[in-house]
């Protein structure tokens, strides 16, 4: 990739530095998990970096994104603080939802991120109801809507694309091919080749882009928002990836290969750039090692933030619930 | 008799139940190779094939709506929902299809289905989106079955009887009773769906307790027993609802509590005791007592949770706390 690398050099760098900082952070909750300081479940995208970034790049505060339970690097890349992540994993009153959410439903509607979520494909029908709101207010924002291709297999996101073209709602849909759903290989539950079909449907462009390039997401990502944000509707983004980690901290992922995995690692987003960035030049080795401590200390303060907090007050878990106590 | 844990004992009914009839099949997400999500369906698919035992898609809603068909058509489908959580991708299925065959189609024909699901978990702070005990959403959709696995004994029985039923039946198990043991006789053998247990019997005060609730209130009857004669009551199954055993109960010891983990609003235990005060007005001491989750989701926080999920201390308070004991 030298041309690009040359084109966009500086936006590649600080792309690089925030998947640095997706993967420290989850890196991190692996082993908090690991020592049993974390409740419940987690779902890492160790792997995905590149999709969130190079989707989540090409959009601004202003904007949507849905997300899924695997929604820390969509967070991170939305602009959410680790600090207030981490106290949220922590259960924690500091955290974004004051500890009542936990990893997987992590949001700040105020900050266009609207929700992780434990509900397979329920994310796809939030980001035509964001579109539906856009629309209404005449405003030119876009919703990124980030889905696992396992929740191709749920009607309700068929539902949602067909609303969104029907209504040519400023959606892009991005799929997050990460080859399993749980234990069972994508090829097993969908009898599609390639999702791109999918869009064909709906009468929404749709291409599979290497999700292991953050570039080549962003490329395609941008080129969805900017077709969105013009009033031409929505797209339909297959990023092919993978997860390092099982489906959640914990899984024994006996339904798949160590070469399999080798075989991803060697694609790596982040080895993969950060070594183009220091052939071509344009990074030396000490700004990479800069980067990379400094994605650590970042998140050993979130870690540190995290653990200072208190847990909320007993009453809150009553509190919330309707607008006005009822 | 030997011991078993929940989780066993749900694997050996499966088991035994597909050996006896071609024409049962189990359906889910991650229930063959994989051996479900809770490890429940391990082993079937190497005993019976993926034909019989069948990984699908993500997508409840075809799960259980091809149960639904196919069950019209001559199979008994026993679908597994990972989560009751998920069943609200599948209410349409239950509330609008299975449930009204039999009666909308003129009585003639049956839809001989068993949803398994799991109930609950706040334990494992899976947060609002999975831990819900739902089984009170299905009690009030006509047509359906609601049994409740409390006990491995309980669950080998009950959904041995389930599957067998020519209705639709929502089966809850629960996710922190999995590993629980208990004593399952190794042969064949099925509970009565409608058959209430006394689980312990007592002078003073009546706790009917489902699930882990269930097992809560036995400890406390076991601690309190010197000063309090508790007697517990496993209803089993809240559909048919085996009313004249609570009732028997009530008049005994004038004193009740019911405790269910779902949503006291509108829901199971509300319901229970409505009965009970209904039918045994005349015995009781004081009002029935509900012991359930207030209206509100379950959180995520281990304080939070704590204070929003019923245990073992909300079950002694109220037994002290009951009138002249
Ligand atoms: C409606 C619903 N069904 C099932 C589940 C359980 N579940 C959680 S994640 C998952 C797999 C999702 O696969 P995919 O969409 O490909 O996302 P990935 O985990 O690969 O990121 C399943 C089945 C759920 N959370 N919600």
């Amino acid at each position: 990739m030298p041309d690009e690398v040359a084109k966009h050099t500086e936006q590649l760098a600080d792309q690089l530095r925030e998947m640095i900082l997706i993967r420290e952070f989850e890196t991190r909750v692996s082993s908090l998990f690991e020592d049993n300081e974390l409740p419940g479940f987690v779902h890492l995208c160790l792997g995905q970096e590149a999709v969130a970034t190079g989707a989540c790049w090409t959009i601004g505060d202003k904007d949507y994104i849905t997300s899924t339970h695997r929604g820390h690097g969509h967070s991170i890349a939305k602009g959410l603080e680790p600090d207030r992540m981490m106290a949220e994993l922590f259960g924690k009153e500091t955290g974004y939802c004051g500890g009542k959410s936990g990893s997987m439903h992590i949001a700040d509607v105020s900050q266009g991120m609207l929700g992780a979520n434990g509900i397979v494909g329920a994310g796809p029908s939030l980001a035509a109801g964001a579109g539906l709101s856009i629309e209404q207010s005449d405003e030119d924002r876009v919703c990124l809507s980030f889905f696992g291709e396992g929740s191709m297999a749920e009607g309700v996101v068929h539902e949602s694309m067909n609303l969104a073209g029907v209504r040519d709602l400023p959606v892009v849909f991005i799929c997050e091919n990460n080859q399993y759903g749980e234990m069972t290989p994508a090829a097993d539950q969908h009898n599609v080749d390639g999702f791109e079909a999918r869009g064909e449907v709906y009468d929404m462009p749709a291409e599979t882009v290497d999700g292991m390039s953050v570039h080549d997401v962003y490329e395609a990502t941008a080129e969805a928002v900017e077709r969105a944000r013009n009033g031409s509707g929505p797209s339909l983004i297959i990023c092919d990836t993978y997860r390092y980690h099982g489906h959640y901290e914990g899984d024994p992922t006996t339904y798949r290969t160590d070469e399999e995995v080798e075989q991803w690692r060697e694609h790596d987003p982040i080895d993969t750039l950060e070594a183009s960035l220091v052939e071509g030049g344009h990074l030396d080795e000490s700004e990479v090692e800069a980067i990379r401590s400094t994605a650590s200390d970042r998140i050993d303060e979130a870690v540190q933030f995290a653990r200072d907090s208190d847990y909320p007050d007993e009453e809150t878990a009553f509190e919330g619930v309707y607008t006005e106590e009822i | 008799m030997p011991e078993k844990s929940m989780r066993h004992a749900i694997n050996d009914a499966l088991s035994e139940e597909l050996a006896r009839d071609d024409s049962a099949y189990l359906i889910g997400e991650d229930v063959g190779k994989p051996g479900g999500s809770f490890a429940v369906t391990r082993g079937l698919h190497d005993e019976f094939g993926g034909d019989r035992v069948i990984d699908t898609p993500i997508s409840e809603a075809a799960i259980v709506g091809s149960s639904a068909g196919a069950g019209l058509t001559g199979s008994r489908p026993i679908a597994e929902i990972m989560y009751a959580d998920f069943m609200g991708l599948a209410v349409d299925q239950v509330m609008n299809q299975a449930g009204l065959f039999k009666y909308m189609f003129g009585g003639d024909v049956s839809v001989p289905i068993t949803i398994r699901t799991v109930n609950g978990g706040p334990g494992s702070n899976a947060a609002a989106q999975h831990s819900k005990s739902l089984h009170g959403l299905f009690m009030h959709m006509p047509g359906i079955r609601v049994v409740l696995a409390n006990t491995p004994y309980d669950a080998k029985g009950l959904l041995k009887s389930a599957i067998r039923s020519d209705d639709p039946v929502l089966f809850f198990e629960h996710m922190e009773l999995y590993n629980r043991e208990g004593e399952v006789p190794e042969k064949s053998y099925t509970l009565p769906l409608g058959e209430a247990a006394v689980e312990r019997e007592g002078a003073d005060v009546t706790v009917v307790a489902t699930q882990k609730m269930l097992h809560h209130a036995l400890n406390v009857a076991s601690s309190v027993a010197g000063n309090i004669s508790v007697e517990v009551i496993n209803p089993r199954t809240l559909k048919p609802l085996d009313i004249d055993t609570l009732i028997e109960s009530a008049r005994k010891t004038g004193r009740v509590i019911v405790a269910d983990e779902s949503v006291i609003q509108n829901g199971p235990a509300s319901y229970i005791a409505r009965r009970i005060e209904e039918e045994a007005f005349y015995h009781l001491e004081a009002p029935v007592e509900v012991i359930g989750v207030d209206d509100t989701p379950i959180p995520f926080s281990p304080p939070l949770t704590e204070a929003v999920v019923p245990d073992a201390s909300d079950i002694e308070t109220a037994i002290r706390e009951m009138p002249r004991i």
